[in-house]
């Protein structure tokens, strides 16, 4: 019991930096209708900017400047390149997102080199904030949940309470009448780029001190966050922070439990082969549960495109 | 306009002239490894210490077979086993005749596989591998041949000095082994239960692998290792996995050792920094701190004078370029690859540089060196990344697993 409540608080961090993945994205989506396939590699760079600019000043200015960066580099990319693909059509749209995924991440090794780096947490940071069930939540665990928690709040006050919101709003479902009504529209496009690419930077600074600032941080997360948008259902903002808060606790839960298909087999009526590193079957009987983990939120894709095409809360129509 | 084309043609032919040349008096080892991708740092820092020692141990000392020059060329294979196999055909079709390769066990295997199907069909043409650093036991057991000379400690053998120090430790009743999800985890887990077994009566309160560098988050590992009472963590881990294991496990408490294959360089220790004081046992040959030789201080000196940004983080490197170097002198060739072979095989070689001995163990081609387990520290003279970092020796194992059995039926041509 103890190690479920645990992982409930684990998965809820891991979860929430996800939705903070998941909802620059799927704004990005509503928006100009197509997929921003370069989303992780902002991620990486906000990230590397952070893991720079700590070793100068510090890591709370890289926890105000890396994501400002990106967010400008993000409004820049849209301004000066998505906008001009986008005559062409939503195809070059995505394959540009799609090449500009490798450039950030190739620039990103070119620059910080192909090892890890030592971006760590700062050490106003580094104490325990609570014990549990003899496991500790370090306090910036504790400090990634309340920005997760203040981002979505912001977001959600943002779009839902505000003029500028409404204007988002309104431009996701009807851009030409809001064009028509004198406002920016293309304004809006490239501020919710930049916002969106932003909210992956800082996702990015304050994911790297607890999952590693490496190379391969952009490929690993960047799959995961395309599932959370589509089960969430594209384009939608609600969607994205259940389904986020779902594959956190998925991917947790599914590794905290060494539930095996031995077990299985045992209770199914199998004996347990006595020399297990030389049986034909061991790989199944040694299967467990943290090892198709990963796997779980494909799964869930699959079903979910199977049989809610438009995800669990999307509108859509396609 | 002729003229000029004659010209051209007479350059282009003296070129071709000087560099097929130049070809004959080089001795070629073909690095194959990523240099690019993911995986390129562990690559380019093998091919920094390959390059080095072949410089300085065998060029600055007057080359071999009388002034020959030994030369490095890098392959890269992206990590990738196909990618190797035709990087191996590459170094073929240029006339090298020995293949240098170490990350992953998976691509030794292919590699290994290849050398003997085509040293069975060209015979004229002969290649020998040197495995650097792939340590799945069964390159040296099942599946060893004799062209295959691994100069690393394999899994079994760095399990077993591993367990010799464990069981020297009293405070540890119970252990939990975690390991990446492919051939090499699955080596390290089966001998971790073997030996503990055998050696200690030390319970194990886990054993799992998890899915290869696809885990984001160990927390809910950290927290299920805690949760167990476990002792002691061992682990085969390497990348980002070890880094983020050992992060999450400092994160979540866990304060007693962690013993590892790969918790050093490459980023590792500067990454860990502080959080890996005392917790990280690393087991290894040629561990440095203290410093085995003042040749070997002064080896280090040049090589970070020249490679500042890498590390000495693959010390058998110095012994493979030592005794490849030997065996091509005694073997009096450095293309008749059965005089070079056979002169391997056996081979008693006196590390200067290491302080220990090395034998080439004819039998299956594993080298058996004094072993080390070491411990993450700041509290050294020579520092892995840069970082003031570095691995601190606990315990040696003197020529560790000396009498190992093997399954190896060696077929000598």
């Amino acid at each position: 019991m103890d190690l479920f409540i645990i992982n409930v608080i684990d998965g809820l961090i891991y979860g929430l930096l996800l939705f903070m993945l998941s909802s620059g994205l799927t704004l990005i989506f509503s928006m100009m209708g197509v997929l921003n396939l370069s989303h992780a590699a902002f991620y990486m760079l906000g990230a590397y900017l952070a893991y720079q600019i700590s070793i100068i000043t510090g890591f709370w200015v890289g926890l105000i400047v890396a994501p400002l960066l990106v967010t400008i580099l993000g409004a820049a990319v849209e301004r000066y390149g998505l906008r001009r693909v986008h005559q062409y059509g939503h195809v070059p749209e995505l394959i540009f997102t799609f090449g500009l995924f490798f450039v950030i991440e190739e620039l990103v090794q070119y620059i910080w080199g192909r090892s890890m780096v030592n971006y760590n947490s700062p050490e106003s940071l580094d104490f325990i904030a609570f014990n549990l069930a003899g496991g500790s939540i370090p306090a910036y665990k504790v400090f990634m949940l309340l920005v997760s928690v203040g981002i979505f709040v912001a977001l959600y006050y943002v779009l839902a309470r505000t003029r500028v919101g409404m204007i988002i709003q309104a431009a996701l479902s009807y851009p030409k009448t809001v064009e028509a009504l004198g406002h920016n529209v293309p304004l809006v496009f490239m501020g919710v780029f930049g916002v969106g690419t932003g909210l992956a930077g800082l996702a990015g600074v304050i994911a790297g001190p607890s999952l590693t600032t490496f190379p391969g941080m952009a490929f690993l997360l960047g799959s995961i966050v395309f599932v959370c948008v589509v089960v969430g259902g594209l384009g939608s903002l609600s969607g994205a922070f259940i389904a986020s808060l779902l594959i956190g606790w998925l991917q947790t839960f599914a590794a905290s439990y060494n539930v095996g298909a031995g077990d299985i087999l045992i209770a199914l009526g199998y004996e347990y082969p006595k020399d297990i590193y030389y049986h034909p079957w061991r790989d199944l009987w040694t299967l467990t549960l943290p090892q198709i983990g990963p796997i779980l939120p494909y799964i869930l894709l699959v079903l979910v495109l199977v049989f809610r095409p438009n995800g669990l809360f999307g509108k859509r129509e396609s | 306009m002729k003229i000029f084309k004659k010209l051209t043609a007479m350059v282009m032919a003296a070129g071709v002239f000087i560099s097929s040349s130049a070809f004959a008096d080089t001795v070629k080892i073909a690095f194959i490894d990523p240099l690019s991708g993911p995986f390129a740092t562990q690559g380019s820092n093998g091919l920094a210490e390959w390059k080095y020692a072949v410089e300085t141990l065998v060029n600055e000392n007057g080359g071999v077979l009388g002034g020959k020059k030994m030369e490095v060329v890098a392959l890269d294979n992206k990590m990738d086993g196909k990618e190797s196999l035709v990087q191996v055909q590459v170094a073929i079709d240029q006339g090298i005749r020995f293949i240098a390769q170490g990350n992953s066990s998976g691509i030794a295997n292919a590699i290994t596989d290849m050398v003997k199907k085509h040293n069975k069909r060209n015979p004229d043409k002969r290649v020998i591998f040197l495995n650097y650093s792939a340590v799945d036991p069964a390159l040296t057991n099942d599946k060893c041949n004799f062209w295959h000379f691994r100069f690393d400690a394999n899994a079994d053998i760095k399990m077993d000095a591993i367990t010799d120090v464990i069981a020297q430790v009293p405070s540890i009743k119970k252990m939990y082994l975690i390991g990446q999800d492919y051939s090499f985890g699955k080596a390290v887990a089966a001998a971790a239960e073997k030996y503990l077994a055998e050696k200690t009566s030390i319970e194990i309160v886990g054993n799992e692998l998890h899915p290869i560098g696809k885990v984001k988050d160990f927390t809910p590992y950290a927290r299920k290792i805690l949760a167990s009472g476990a002792d002691a963590v061992i682990t085969g881990n390497w990348g980002a996995d070890m880094v983020n294991l050992g992060k999450s496990l400092k994160e979540s408490g866990f304060d007693k050792p962690v013993y590892c294959y790969y918790c050093a360089a490459v980023g590792i220790t500067g990454t860990f920094g502080a959080a890996g004081n005392g917790m990280l046992h690393l087991v290894g040959e040629g561990l440095h701190n203290p410093s085995p030789s003042a040749a070997f201080t002064e080896y280090h000196k040049g090589f970070k004078a020249k490679y500042p940004k890498w590390d000495l983080s693959q010390p058998r490197i110095i012994n493979a370029t030592q005794m490849l170097a030997k065996a091509i002198e005694e073997a009096g060739s450095a293309t008749d690859m059965v005089a070079v072979a056979n002169a391997l095989e056996g081979m008693e070689f006196d590390s200067k540089i290491l302080n220990t001995k090395v034998i080439m163990r004819a039998k299956d081609h594993q080298a058996i060196q004094n072993m080390h387990v070491a411990i993450h520290t700041d509290d050294v003279d020579i520092d892995y990344d840069n970082s003031g970092y570095g691995m601190k020796i606990f315990k040696t194992v003197e020529m560790a697993s000396m009498d190992s059995p093997t399954t190896c039926k060696m077929k000598r041509p």
